[in-house]
This record gives C-alpha cells, structure tokens and sequence, in this order.
C-alpha cells in the first residue's frame, strides 16, 4: 500500500494516540472502564495498522517475530508469577493482599501487574497472529477486493 | 437493526461484504452492551469484534477465497432446526425475571456480596476489574492462558516459527 499517500501519512498521526490511549485503558483500567484486555487489543491494533500500511517487513523490523513470541509468553509468567509471588509470601496462589504491607495497597499492585500480564500477552498474540496470517505468500492486489 | 445485519450477513455471497457486515454487526452489539451499562463488554466487544477480527478475517480471505461457495443442499432441515431452538429459548426467558428487577436473583445472590466487600477489600472504583482481577484470579489466569495457547496454535500451524527453522537448516547445508 506504499502509492496511499492519505492512508501513510493518517496513520503515521494515529499511531501515537492509539499506543498512548493503549496506555491510559491499562493502566487506568482500575478506576475506568477496561483493563488488560482491551489495552492488549488496541495496543495490538496500532501494530497491525503499522503492518498494514507500511507493510510486514517494515513492522516486523520495529518489532521482530523471536521478541513478539517471547512477550507473549512474558505476559502468561507475569500472572503466573504474581501469583507465585503470593505463595511465597505466605498467602494463597493469586493472593494479592499479601504482596504490601498493607494489603489493600497489595491489591492495587497486585491487579496492576497481572493486567500488565494480561495486556501483554493479548497484545503479543494478536500481532503474532496478524504476522502469520499475513505473512504467507499468495496475497491478492488491492483492485481484486 | 441487528438482526437486519445478520440476516444480510446471510443473504450476501460475497465475503468482503459478510467481514464488513460482521465488523457492523459487533459495533451494534457493542452498542447495545453500552445501552444495558455493561460498558467492560462493549469496549472489548467493539475491540475485539469490530476491530481485531475483521482484520484477521481479511487476512484469512486474503489466504482462501473471497466468494461464498453455493450450498449443495436445501437449507429447510436447518431452518427448522434453529426456529425449534429459538422458539424454546424464547419459552425459557418468559418466567425470568423483568430486565433491571430489584428482587431478580442475580441482584440477590453474590452482587451485593461483591458490591460490599469491594470498598474494604481492594478499594478500586471499578468492580469489574477488581472481581475479574482479585476475587475470579483464576478465571482471568485461566483466560490468558487461552489467548496465549490461541497464540501458539496459530502460529505453529500458520507458522513463521518453522520457516525460519528451514531456512536455518538449509542455510547450513549452503554452508
């Protein structure tokens, strides 16, 4: 799609908002709607976009395939983790409140991490799901749509 | 609205069409997720439905064919079918309680548990999240370990792993 001078340039302005939007649906996902998920969706859309447009090649060397995989696995060991973390100190698995001194804080942060988890994989596993489809060969030309 | 865009979801052979058609077909229903104030659902669904997916299925028409193939058969068997089902499911929501009902037993059991727990336990303003994150731990674990075998599978099948093993394999015969 590199001849859509439109589409680039719109996109090279999305992109920015999109990964930031991202951000605040993740991180603000305890006092407003979202959370994880939807924050690991749109974070994946700005991605996806970029591949879009500016083709596969161009995205996948801003963000190559080994690392797209081992994030998303670094996402299912953050929740894991968290959860772990827990046990160790002196709780049950998944049990944040034991994470802080005080175990409300301990809450907080422990659904501050495992959201990241979450985000983090949904993210990972859609742009890896993006690269596979799109990465095989017989494509169709725009005018065949 | 909705069942004007499935019903055409049906009527049309072309596939372009169907993937746009199912784009607009989450969005209303992401509408309406926002109408009964479930506004977690309708932001993922209008993300997940409206955006994420029609672009996966774009890609996977971009891989396969783009116009629907001509039933082989009638389609009266399966018509039958689903009215059957549609006509007990509609029998089965008569003598549920009215939408929004104050004595409705989802208003009764664990909500007003989770509703008073909440502020002392975790102390966040949205519920969801802290049922979804806190109390449902292992659901929400149990969920991303979906996504991420999702993941896996997708990519061991359509595979940018094993393309790269080959291609390391036959560039050590080159060597």
């Amino acid at each position: 799609m590199e001849h859509h001078l439109i589409l680039r340039v719109i996109t090279k302005i999305l992109i920015a908002p999109i990964i930031l939007f991202a951000f605040y649906v993740q991180f603000h996902g305890d006092f407003s709607p979202g959370g994880g998920f939807q924050a690991g969706i749109i974070m994946a859309v700005a991605f996806i976009l970029y591949g879009l447009v500016f083709g596969l090649r161009q995205c996948k060397s801003v963000l190559p395939d080994w690392l797209v995989h081992r994030i998303m696995a670094l996402g299912v060991l953050l929740y894991a983790g968290t959860g772990v973390a827990g046990l160790i100190a002196g709780g049950n698995f998944l049990d944040y409140s034991v994470l802080a001194q005080n175990p409300i804080t301990g809450q907080h942060n422990g659904i501050l991490i495992i959201e990241l988890g979450v985000g983090v994989t949904v993210a990972a596993v859609m742009i890896s799901i993006f690269y596979a489809f799109a990465g095989r060969p017989p494509r169709i030309s725009d005018e065949d749509w | 609205m909705l069942v004007i865009t499935a019903i055409s979801i049906v009527r049309v052979r072309k596939l372009f069409g169907v993937v746009m058609l199912s784009g607009v077909f989450s969005l209303l229903s992401a509408l309406l997720f926002v109408a009964l104030d479930a506004v977690d659902v309708a932001f993922t669904e209008a993300a997940v439905g409206a955006g994420i997916s029609t672009v996966l299925m774009l890609g996977t028409i971009a891989l396969t064919a783009r116009t629907e193939k001509k039933p082989s058969h009638s389609s009266l068997l399966p018509l039958i079918v689903v009215i059957i089902t549609g006509a007990v499911l509609v029998y089965g929501t008569l003598d549920m309680p009215n939408f929004g009902a104050a004595d409705a037993p989802v208003q009764l059991h664990v909500g007003p548990d989770y509703i008073e727990r909440t502020p002392r336990d975790i102390d966040v303003p949205n519920y969801v999240t802290a049922i979804l994150a806190s109390y449902r731990g292992y659901d929400t674990l149990g969920e991303t370990v979906v996504v991420f075998t999702a993941g896996i599978g997708v990519v061991l099948l359509l595979g940018s792993l094993g393309r790269r093993r080959r291609r390391n394999k036959t560039g050590a015969e080159d060597v």
